[in-house]
């Protein structure tokens, strides 16, 4: 009884599905993930090349993080500078536009700060500071972050004091906070309509093309981290611009609108 | 009130239909779980029932380290199995970082000072004539020992439930050593993170729902080996 039970425990131990398939590792950012786009767009790939694709969503920050230490294949992020600094500091090479989205300012349907209407983001931004109304950001260093903090540089505002509320969190939390503090922030198209029916927030200014948000694909370099599945990653590349691709990212909808747009 | 029915009636849906997905980050949490508590206890009960029995300077300080260890933060767990396993730590060539291996690791850590704990409690609270017993009736130590544990074998089984109770809960640890990857890596606890960042605050309460059941299931489990 006791030595067949041990049996069964080492049994149970080592038995780990065999990996047959080879395993691609892309960080990304939550936004992609949570938009539901890579579940359309990954199969049609892992069927092809007979891999697996293993996502892991987190912030741009940290997802450039995991390719810089080389946790990572590839990533697909969203802050261009950012993303430059990654390629020019010999951690990434090949870098690739994939597609856009854009960002919205969402604020309370009462609109303490008058920013209704604004087309220019940074002018909205000067509005809200002025006004001392609730700002909830992101503060985790986001693709979304980084955008935020260039409007309020565009703006010429350092954002300090009781209106400003760093949150440290995902984007559907800080519209969550930021529904439940009656304040306005700073998100991505997609997540906000994913969130549109739960909150009541509202779009006050969207269209500047300081909202402009492209998506790009770096692979890890090799020469770096040695391990990078070079051949996987860049038929990844490959594939991500591909017209077989661009359909699937232009023809995906949520709630029957368009989240991402391919550039041509 | 509706969001809590809705929660329970998808709860009752994904157990019915066994949906795949979720059945798949059942299969990794219990998984994990059950390693890491099966590790634990490999460490945390020879060691616990050694400090408990022994008397030795610094055994003070050991069992003041070991309920500050019972205090330990997961995520501060992750941070360092990180470093450690990340390609750029020491164990980086390994490539264990994101893998279910990395959670056990942390899971482990995480659950053998609970376990050590319990055992030393019991030990303590045991008759400290049953050592001096079986010595004299010619036992090796190594059996009075085995002895020992069979007599506070309800305490160790309380020790491997508080243990596998801790695990199975958490999400620093399994966020950031998994890495929650859909199919590899996703456990119930990562996956109610997630739904709840995605706003599916139902979906995810489900989940948490489905949780609780295993863990029931489980602890149903163990109940029935002890009545034994």
């Amino acid at each position: 009884m006791f030595r067949s039970s041990i049996l069964c425990l080492l049994l149970f131990l080592f038995a780990t599905p065999a990996f047959a398939t080879e395993h691609l590792r892309l960080a990304t950012t939550t936004s992609t993930e949570n938009s539901g786009l890579l579940r359309e767009l990954l199969p049609p790939f892992e069927t092809a090349n007979n891999c697996q694709v293993d996502v892991i969503a987190v912030g741009t920050g940290k997802a450039i993080k995991l390719g810089e230490t080389g946790d990572v294949d590839v990533i697909l992020v969203h802050a261009r500078s950012k993303e430059d600094k990654f390629v020019a500091e010999g951690y990434g090479v090949d870098r690739r536009d994939v597609m856009y989205n854009d960002f919205v300012i969402l604020g309370p349907a009462n609109d303490p700060a008058g920013i209704s209407g604004t087309q220019v983001a940074a002018a909205a931004f000067k509005k809200i500071a002025m006004a001392g109304a609730t700002f909830v950001s992101r503060g985790d260093d986001s693709g979304t972050n980084t955008r935020e903090k260039q409007l309020w540089k565009a703006a010429g505002i350092v954002p300090q004091g009781d209106w400003y509320l760093e949150a440290g969190r995902g984007m559907g939390e800080v519209l969550t906070m930021a529904d439940e503090r009656r304040g306005y922030t700073l998100s991505d198209r997609g997540t906000f309509l994913a969130y549109r029916d739960k909150i009541e927030l509202k779009v006050m200014t969207e269209g500047d093309k300081q909202l402009f948000n492209p998506y790009g694909v770096i692979m890890v370099n090799p020469v770096k981290q040695p391990h990078v599945k070079v051949k996987l990653a860049q038929k990844f590349l490959d594939f991500l611009t591909s017209p077989t691709a661009k359909k699937l990212i232009t023809g995906y909808r949520r709630g029957g609108e368009q989240l991402f747009y391919v550039a041509d | 009130m509706g969001y809590l029915f809705e929660s329970l009636s998808t709860a009752l849906g994904m157990i019915l239909h066994l949906n795949r997905e979720v059945l798949s980050a059942v299969g990794t949490s219990l998984y994990t779980s059950l390693v890491a508590t099966l590790l634990s206890t490999i460490i945390g009960v020879p060691f616990g029932a050694c400090v408990g029995l022994g008397r030795f300077p610094g055994r003070r300080l050991i069992l003041t380290l070991l309920n500050t260890l019972m205090a330990l933060p997961t995520v501060v767990v992750g941070l360092v199995l990180f470093g450690l396993f990340s390609r750029q730590g020491p164990l980086g060539s390994l490539g264990l970082l994101f893998t279910p291996w990395a959670m056990i690791a942390g899971q482990t850590v995480l659950a053998t000072p609970i376990v050590a704990n319990f055992v030393l409690t019991a030990v303590n609270g045991s008759d400290p004539r049953i050592m001096d017993t079986v010595l004299t009736l010619g036992a090796s130590r190594f059996q009075a020992g085995v002895q020992l544990l069979k007599e506070i074998r309800f305490g160790v089984m309380a020790a491997l439930i508080a243990g596998f109770g801790r695990v199975i809960a958490e999400v620093g640890v399994a966020m950031m050593l998994g890495g929650n990857i859909r199919g590899v890596t996703r456990t119930m606890t990562t996956a109610i993170a997630l739904e709840t960042s995605k706003g599916e605050f139902a979906f995810g309460l489900s989940l948490g729902i489905v949780l609780l059941s295993v863990a029931l299931i489980v602890n149903l489990f163990l109940n029935f080996l002890q009545q034994r």
